[in-house]
Formats: structure tokens, sequence, C-alpha cells
């Protein structure tokens, strides 16, 4: 059972996603186990001068996520994702929240859920 | 008596006026190269090398994980994100470190421990001739290839040069790097003098009125000097009388100054009316650089 998050521009399911990992704005989130959506704000690493991405990490690391969704993730921020034991999966650069979800549960690779 | 050779916009001709103006100062001078990102000083003053050291800067590492109950500590002080806390024990980013020694003094259980980042090399020789100018140093920065952040190593490098100034009673001329960011103003921080080298065109004017603005606040007297003075327009000159700064050169574009400069001939050697202007801007710069001291 997992929370899976996905970078997004809005903070519910049907809005879209938003390419970017550590300035967006927030993440939505879809825990598997209670099939219950929630949020969590990004605003903070937004204004960071540098780090944007490593506080993004953190923060979804604190918040016991297993699964990011999202664009793309720089080497640092894909650093400290990996140390928290977070699987990134790029490559999502439009389409809601809601989409990108269901696309991940249904790859075969990931076995659903 | 510290003097900091800078500008906005680059290119203006920094490098070219603090080698000469080294080369021609009336006592003991130590030429500092602060511009560590592409340091150029030397191309002019041919230094013998005399020493060369490795500068680093100290970042935290993880000695003890086993040690780390999750507090979070370390991570809540840093204020650049180079330490994060979220697992069994802290990971380290140590290139985002800026070396304030935060997260290893809040570790309750020292799980980290100095280490350090390599931030590239201070060389340090002599530039004038040995008969004729003993008293002519140069000391040098240069970034590690790599290396994002510049002001770790031009603190360094201004260390050093206070030192050996101190020791030999040496004036210091520094070659600042171009612009107002954090490079620029950790080289002019300690001036007594800064003296901004600037162009007679619409964006040498922008750029001349952002530096003005930028080290306003360090407190040091400010004097232009007008590279290619005769090559653009008079806005840079109005800029001057309207704000009150002294012109303290106006250097005229000439081939053969274009010339030397390719040649890494600096401005004294090519004697005449040029040499003339160095010398008698040597001498406005002093009078600045006095004037700042006694404030």
């Amino acid at each position: 059972m997992t929370r899976i998050a996905t970078s997004a521009r809005g903070s519910a399911p049907d809005d879209g996603v938003d390419p970017r990992f550590g300035r967006a704005k927030g993440f939505v989130v879809f825990d598997t186990a209670t099939q219950a959506w929630s949020y969590i704000a990004n605003d903070a690493a937004c204004d960071l001068p540098q780090g944007a991405g490593l506080a993004a990490a953190e923060r979804l690391a604190r918040a016991g996520v297993g699964v990011v969704l999202t664009g793309s993730v720089g080497p640092k921020a894909a650093q400290a994702l990996a140390a928290a034991r977070i699987v990134a999966h790029e490559g999502r650069f439009g389409g809601l929240v809601r989409q990108a979800v269901a696309d991940h549960l249904a790859a075969p690779e990931h076995g659903g859920e | 008596m510290i003097v900091a050779v800078a500008s906005g916009k680059g290119g203006t001709g920094k490098t070219t006026v603090a080698a000469a103006l080294a080369r021609v100062w009336e006592r003991p001078c130590l030429a500092v190269d602060a511009d560590v990102e592409e340091p150029n000083l030397d191309l002019y003053l041919r230094a013998r090398e005399v020493a060369r050291d490795r500068a680093a800067i100290e970042v935290p590492q993880v000695g003890h994980s086993e040690r780390c109950d999750g507090c979070g500590a370390c991570a809540e002080i840093c204020a650049f994100k180079a330490v994060l806390a979220f697992g069994d024990f802290p990971v380290v980013f140590a290139e985002m470190c800026h070396g304030c020694g935060g997260c290893i003094a809040v570790c309750p259980h020292g799980v980290l421990v100095p280490g350090a980042r390599e931030l590239g090399a201070v060389r340090r020789g002599r530039a004038g001739a040995a008969e004729s100018r003993p008293d002519l140093w140069l000391i040098e920065g240069r970034l590690r290839v790599g290396e994002a952040m510049s002001p770790p190593l031009i603190r360094q490098v201004l260390r050093d040069a206070a030192a050996l100034a101190a020791e030999t009673g040496a004036d210091i001329v520094i070659d600042a790097p171009p612009g107002t960011s954090c490079p620029a103003m950790a080289a002019v921080r300690d001036a007594d003098a800064i003296v901004l080298v600037a162009e007679p065109t619409p964006f040498g004017l922008h750029d001349l009125g952002l530096a003005v603005r930028a080290f306003a606040d360090q407190g040091a007297p400010i004097g232009v000097v007008v590279n290619r003075a005769d090559l653009g327009d008079s806005s840079v000159q109005a800029f001057c009388g309207d704000t009150g700064l002294p012109v303290l050169a106006e250097l005229p574009f000439r081939r053969e100054i274009a010339a030397a400069c390719a040649r890494g001939v600096p401005l004294d050697r090519l004697g005449g009316e040029t040499l003339r202007a160095v010398t008698a801007l040597a001498d406005a710069v002093r009078d600045l650089a006095e004037q700042g001291m006694r404030r």
C-alpha cells in the first residue's frame, strides 16, 4: 500500500499535472490503502534560491510518500528521493493528476495495486 | 590601503586598469586577482610563482550515522538545503553548503563531523623585476572547475592578501569580478575606495548605475574611470556630474592600446600620454582611498 504524489498545478485530482518537481506549487496525493486524495503544498520550496528540489523531496519523505509522478527531477533531488526510498517516475508533462495516477496503477510493470 | 577596481558591465577594462595601477604605484603594492572564475591579471603582470596552496571550505559529513536519532535539528538550521533529515541519518549535499558550521554545532550526538570541499587554488608570486621593482606582488584565486560558488574562495584570497600586506606594508589593488552580485560584493567589501571602470555606451551607463547602487552601502568613496572615452557618447560623464561621482580619468580609444592588451602588455609600458594618464590616475586613486580611510 502506497501514497502516490503527483506534482500538480492545483490541489485536486482533476487539476493539471505540473511538470516541475522542485518548484511545483504542490503535490496531490493518492493513498492506495484508504483510496483517499489529499494535498501537500510546496510553496516554501518555490521561494528558495537553491535546493527547491531537495526541500520538496524532504517534504514528501516526511509525509510518507512512496511514489512521485512528475515531469523531470534534477540530479540532486533524484539523489534525495533515492535516499528517502521514494520511487520517482518522470515523463509526466501534462494531463490531469487523476489520469497520471490511473495510468501508473494500471501499468503492468508496477503490477497494479 | 585597499583599492578595488570593479565595474557593472564586464569587459570595460578593470584588469587592464588594475594591472597598470599596481605597476606604477609609488609604494609597495600587492595586486590581487579576485576574479576567481576567470583570473587574467597575471596575463599582464607575469608573476614568478612562489607558492600555490589549495583552498577548501569546511562542509559537514556524516561521521557517526549510528548515533542519529532523527531529531532533524541539522536540517532545520540549514538555510541552503545542504543537509536533509528524513530517515535514519542526515543526507549531506556538500556542494550546496556555505560553510556556516551550524549543523555540526547543533547536532546533540556528534553525528556530523567537519569535512572539506575543495574551492580551488590561491597562487602567490612576485610581479616586478627583481632589481627595479622588488616590492610588487600578485595573489591570484583560481576557482576549481565545477565549483559553483566564488565568494568563499574570494574571501580566502583576501585573507591571504591581508596577511601578506601586513607582513610587507604593501597597499592592495584588487581586480574584482565584473557585475554586482555576490562575487563582486565579496571582492569590494574591505576596500577603502572603489574605482568603477565604465564605457560610454547605453549598456555601460546602465550597468554603471547598477554598480553605484550596489556598492553604495559599502560606504567607500567611488570614483569612475571612463575607458574608450572618445568612442561613445557623454552620458556617463553627465551621470557622474549629476550624482557627484569624480571622474578620475578618461582613457581614449587607441589602436595601440588595444594591440598592447591583446599581447598582454600593460598600459604603463606604452609610455607617452598613456603612461602619464595612468600615473595621474594612480595619484587620484590614492587620494580617494585616503579619503575613504578617514571615514
